[in-house]
C-alpha cells in the first residue's frame, strides 16, 4: 500500500480502511472500530457527520451512508464543484446505523455491487421473521441454528431486527462478540449474546449461533451437530449461490444498495456524473449511459466485507 | 399445487436426506393418487415435453421486465437459470397464493400441458399470466415444470426411498416399478403403492446393477491391494470392461423392448439387435453392452454416438457401423425373475442360453487368469483390445438394484494425462451459476495454442474459488458468457482415448477429458504439445 498523509475514512471495512497513513479522519462512531483493526497507534481524528473540515483548498464533511456502525459519504467541495464518494450505503432502514443522507453533487462515486435488476432486497422485517421462525423450527427438533453473518454490521443488524420478535440469548463467535460489544458502547440496543466458549462441552441443542461464514466447513462447526446452517447476504438472492456454498437456508439481507435503490439514489444526488465501484460496474455504467448520464467504472481494490466479496 | 410448492421449498431447503424423506412421506400421505403420480414424475427428474421455446420465454421475459434485452441477458447469465432469472425480476414473495383449491394434477393437466394447444399469442398471454400474478415460489416452480427437470437435489433412489415408507414395500420392489414407460396417473401411483402380487408390465425393465470403481487415491492399486481388499481370486468373476452403451433387452410374450441405462426405449435405434432377439425365447432379460463392431474389435465411441442418434437408419448406416450386444448377465429366465440367484449360477444360465444366441450377439468373455497377478498382466492389454479395463463381480453376488459396494468392482486402467493451458473460461450454470467453472484448454502446435478439450471442474471448491478470481482479473476478451484469459495456467487432463476428428481445430477429440489437477508448478511453456498427443493416436 502507497504511503499517504492523510486518508478520509467512509467506514472501517478493510478494503476501505488501511494502514499506511501518516492521519486518518473518520465519523466519531467508527473510531473504535477503526482503532480495533488498525492498532492504537495510529493517529485518528473524529469528525460528526455535516461537521465542515477546510483541507487544501477543499472543503470536506461526512454524511450518514446507512451501511454499517459510523459509515460515511465524503463530500468534497472545490470552487464550484462537488464530488460525493459514497463509499458502500443502502436506503434500506437500518436499527443500527444512521439512515443514509441525500447529498446533492456534480460527480457521484456509486458502488455497484448489487447492480442487477434481480437484487431487490425484501423488507428486513420480514427477513428477521424468517430467521426467527427457522430458529424455533430448529429448536422444536432439538436441533441448533448456525447462521453465517459477516462479523462487522450483519450480524449486529440481525441482533438489532430479532429484537422484535424475541428476548432471548444468541451465541456469538469471538469476532463476532468483539464488534457486538463495540456496537453496544456506541448505545446500539441488540439481543443479547453470549461469548461461545469452546473449552467447555455443551448441549447446543435450540440455540441460535451467530458466526462469520469463514467458520463454515471448518473444525470449529463439529461441535454443532446436526445443526441447521443458514447465511445472511444479499447473494443468497440467487438460489446457485446458497447450494453451492451447502447451506440449508439462505437469508436475503444486505448491507449494500439494491438495484432500485442505486437508481433512486443516483437520480436523487442529481449528478452529472457518475463514477462506479464493485460488482456490476460495467452493467450499471453501461445502462446508465443509454439513458445519457456521463457514467466511467472505476477500478478498486478487492472489497473485504463477504456481501462484497462473493466472487 | 400450493401442496406441492410447499414441498419443492422443503425439499430445497435442507441438505439433510433424512428431512428431505420425512417431507416426501409427508406429502405422499396427504394428497390424493393422481398427485403422488405427478409428483414421482417430476421429482424422479422426468420432464414433460418442451411446451414453450427457451427463445420465446427470453424474449417474452425481456418484454414483460421492460429492461434492455442486453441487461436481461447479462443478468440471465450471472444467474445460470432461466426459471430462477424470470421469478426474480418478474414476481415477488409478497404476493398472495393464487394456488389454493387447485391440485398438482389439475394445474398440470388442465393448464401447463395446455399450452401445447394454445396459439402462440395465447401460450404467450398464459405464461405472462403466471409470471404477473403468482408469487415467487410457484412462479419459479412453474418455469421450472415448463423448462425442465425441477433439480431439487433428489434422486429416484431417494423418491422411491419415501414411497416405499409409505407403501410399506421394500425399495426395490418401488424402484422396479418406476424403471420403464409409464404415465403419471392415479392408476400408476396405486399400483406403484399397492402390495407385492408378482405382476409385470410387458416392457418394464429392471433397474440397473451398477459397479464401484476400484481405484486408490492418489495412484495405481497394486496387485497386492487388490488381493487384500478381494480376497481369493476363484471368488471372482473378471470380464473385460467396454466402452459402449449398456442397455437391457427384454424379450416378452413375442415382444421386444431395449432400454438403455438411461431408462430411454431405444428398440427402434437398432433394429438388428430387435430383429436378432425375436429368436430369444419368451420371458428372457438379458444384461449387456451394445458396442459398435467391426473385424473383431469395437469402433470409436463416436460411431455408436452416430447410431443412437438415428431414430430409424437407414441401410447404409446399419452396414457402415454394425452393432452388436455383447451380453453380461440373464436377469429373467422363462418369465421369472432371477436376480435374486447368485452370479454363479446366473451365468450358468445365461452360457446355456448363448448357444442359441443369433450372430448379433455375443456372451461377454470371462477371463481365466487364475492369480491376480496374472489378471493384472492381462489388464495391462486393455488398450489393445480397445476395453477400459476388467470388471469384477463376486460370484456369490446377486444383481442387485443399483450400486452395492464390495460385489462387483470396475478395474479400470490408469487415463492418458496430458499438460494443457488454459484458453477460455465459461460460467456454470445451477449450482455453479456466478462462477467459471468450464474451461477450454490447449496445447502448443509451434508457436500457437490450439484447443483440444473442454473439461468440466475436477477442481475443489477452494480451487474453484480461486481460479475464479483469477480469470476475473486476467480476462483477455469477453464473448458473451465466455472469457478469454491470458495463456498462462497449466493443468493436468485425463482422458479415455482419444480419435482423428474433422470437426476439431486441432483435428483429434479427446473421450471422456477432465482436469486431474492444477499444476502451478509448471509455466505455460512447459505445457504438452499436439506431436505428443498425435503420438497416442
Amino acid at each position: 500500500m502507497r504511503r499517504s498523509e492523510l486518508a478520509l475514512i467512509t467506514h472501517a471495512h478493510a478494503d476501505h480502511a488501511r494502514r499506511g497513513a501518516d492521519r486518518y479522519i473518520a465519523v466519531r462512531d467508527s473510531v473504535p472500530i477503526l482503532r480495533a483493526r488498525l492498532g492504537n497507534s495510529v493517529r485518528i481524528d473524529a469528525v460528526d457527520y455535516g461537521e465542515q473540515l477546510e483541507l487544501g483548498d477543499t472543503r470536506v464533511s461526512f454524511h450518514s451512508a446507512g451501511h454499517v456502525l459510523g459509515s460515511a459519504q465524503i463530500r468534497v467541495q472545490r470552487g464550484d464543484d462537488v464530488w460525493v464518494a459514497s463509499g458502500d450505503f443502502k436506503r434500506d432502514p437500518d436499527p443500527t446505523c444512521a439512515p443514509f443522507e441525500v447529498v446533492p453533487c456534480d460527480t457521484f462515486i456509486t458502488e455497484a455491487t448489487f447492480a442487477l435488476p434481480i437484487y431487490r432486497w425484501p423488507p428486513a422485517a420480514e427477513v428477521a421473521r424468517e430467521i426467527h421462525e427457522w430458529w424455533q423450527s430448529n429448536a422444536r427438533q432439538s436441533r441448533p441454528s448456525v447462521l453465517f453473518c459477516y462479523s462487522f454490521g450483519k450480524a449486529q443488524r440481525v441482533l438489532a431486527e430479532l429484537m422484535a420478535l424475541t428476548s432471548e440469548c444468541v451465541l456469538v463467535h469471538g469476532a463476532v462478540a468483539k464488534l457486538t460489544d463495540l456496537y453496544r458502547e456506541a448505545g446500539v440496543q441488540m439481543l443479547p449474546t453470549q461469548t461461545l466458549d469452546l473449552r467447555t462441552r455443551r448441549d447446543y441443542a435450540g440455540e441460535l449461533i451467530i458466526a462469520p461464514p469463514g467458520a463454515a466447513g471448518s473444525r470449529w462447526m463439529r461441535r454443532f451437530k446436526s445443526a441447521s446452517t443458514g447465511f445472511c447476504s444479499g447473494w443468497m438472492q440467487v438460489r446457485g449461490n446458497r447450494r453451492r456454498r451447502g447451506y440449508d437456508r439462505g437469508f436475503v439481507l444486505s448491507d449494500h444498495a439494491d438495484w432500485p435503490s442505486l437508481l433512486r439514489t443516483i437520480d436523487e444526488v442529481g449528478a452529472t456524473r457518475i463514477l462506479t465501484t464493485h460488482g456490476h460496474s460495467d452493467t450499471l455504467v453501461r445502462l446508465l449511459r443509454e439513458r445519457g448520464v456521463d457514467a466511467q467504472a472505476l477500478a478498486l481494490s478487492e472489497p473485504e466485507d463477504d456481501d462484497a466479496a462473493l466472487h | 399445487m400450493q401442496r406441492f410448492t410447499e414441498l419443492y421449498r422443503e425439499l430445497d431447503q435442507t441438505t439433510s436426506t433424512r428431512a428431505k424423506v420425512a417431507a416426501m412421506v409427508d406429502y405422499f400421505l396427504t394428497v390424493d393418487a393422481g398427485d403422488v403420480a405427478w409428483a414421482t414424475f417430476f421429482l424422479s427428474g422426468r420432464r414433460v415435453r418442451r411446451l414453450v421455446g427457451a427463445a420465446d420465454l427470453r424474449r417474452w421475459l425481456t418484454q414483460a421486465s421492460e429492461l434492455p434485452e442486453w441487461l436481461v441477458e447479462e443478468t440471465y447469465a450471472s444467474v445460470g437459470d432461466l426459471a430462477e432469472t424470470i421469478a426474480l425480476l418478474l414476481s415477488d414473495r409478497q404476493r398472495d397464493r393464487p394456488f389454493d383449491g387447485v391440485s398438482l394434477t389439475d394445474f398440470v393437466t388442465n393448464q401447463l400441458l395446455v399450452l401445447a394447444q394454445l396459439d402462440d399469442e395465447a401460450r404467450r398471454q398464459a405464461v405472462l399470466s403466471w409470471w404477473q400474478q403468482l408469487p415467487y415460489d410457484a412462479c419459479y416452480l412453474v418455469n421450472k415444470l415448463m423448462t425442465g427437470a425441477l433439480r431439487v437435489g433428489v434422486s429416484q433412489t431417494l423418491v422411491a426411498t419415501a414411497l416405499a415408507e409409505v407403501a410399506q414395500l421394500p425399495r426395490p420392489v418401488i424402484l422396479h416399478r418406476m424403471m420403464g414407460d409409464w404415465q403419471p396417473e392415479a392408476a400408476f401411483a396405486e399400483a406403484l403403492l399397492a402390495p407385492d402380487d408378482g405382476q409385470v408390465v410387458l416392457s418394464r425393465p429392471y433397474p440397473f446393477a451398477l459397479a464401484s470403481p476400484l481405484e486408490k487415491q492418489p495412484g495405481e492399486l497394486d496387485v497386492s491391494s487388490v488381493e487384500q481388499m478381494l480376497g481369493e481370486r476363484a471368488g471372482w468373476q473378471a470380464e473385460w470392461k467396454w466402452d459402449g452403451i449398456r442397455g437391457q433387452l427384454i424379450r416378452r410374450e413375442g415382444k421386444t423392448f431395449l432400454w438403455s441405462r438411461g431408462e430411454d426405449l431405444i428398440t427402434n435405434q437398432f433394429p438388428e439387435i430387435a430383429k436378432a432377439a425375436e429368436s430369444l425365447p419368451d420371458g428372457t432379460v438379458i444384461d449387456g453392452e451394445l458396442l459398435a463392431w467391426r473385424d473383431g474389435l469395437p469402433m470409436e465411441f463416436s460411431a455408436l454416438q452416430r447410431r443412437i442418434g438415428r431414430k430409424k437408419p437407414g441401410k447404409k448406416t446399419l452396414h457402415d457401423i454394425p452393432v452388436i450386444m455383447r451380453a453380461y448377465d440373464l436377469l429373467e429366465v422363462d418369465g421369472i425373475d432371477i436376480r435374486a440367484q447368485t452370479l454363479r449360477s446366473r451365468r450358468q444360465q445365461l452360457a446355456a442360453l448363448a448357444s442359441v444366441f443369433p450372430r448379433t450377439f455375443q456372451l461377454s468373455e470371462v477371463i481365466g487368469a487364475r492369480s491376480w497377478v496374472q489378471l493384472q498382466a492381462l489388464r495391462e492389454q486393455s488398450r489393445a483390445r480397445r476395453v477400459e479395463g476388467l470388471m469384477l463381480k463376486s460370484l456369490d453376488s446377486d444383481y442387485a438394484t443399483g450400486r452395492k459396494r464390495g460385489d462387483w468392482w470396475k478395474w479400470k486402467i490408469e487415463p492418458h494425462t496430458i499438460d494443457a493451458v488454459m484458453l477460455y473460461a465459461q460460467a456454470g450454470h445451477g449450482r455453479r451459476s456466478n462462477l467459471y467453472t468450464d474451461y477450454t484448454f490447449a496445447v502448443w502446435r509451434g508457436d500457437e495454442l490450439v484447443p483440444v478439450a473442454k473439461a468440466y471442474s475436477g477442481l475443489s471448491n477452494a480451487e474453484i474459488d480461486t481460479l475464479d478470481k483469477w480469470i476475473r482479473a486476467h480476462t483477455r476478451e469477453r464473448f458473451g458468457p465466455v472469457r478469454s484469459v491470458e495463456p498462462l495456467q497449466v493443468f493436468e487432463l485425463a482422458f479415455e482415448a482419444i480419435a482423428r476428428s474433422s470437426r476439431h481445430k486441432s483435428g483429434v477429440a479427446l473421450r471422456f477429458p477432465r482436469i486431474r489437477r492444477w499444476r502451478r508448478d509448471l509455466s505455460a511453456d512447459q505445457a504438452d504439445s499436439l506431436m505428443t498427443l498425435e503420438q497416442l493416436l
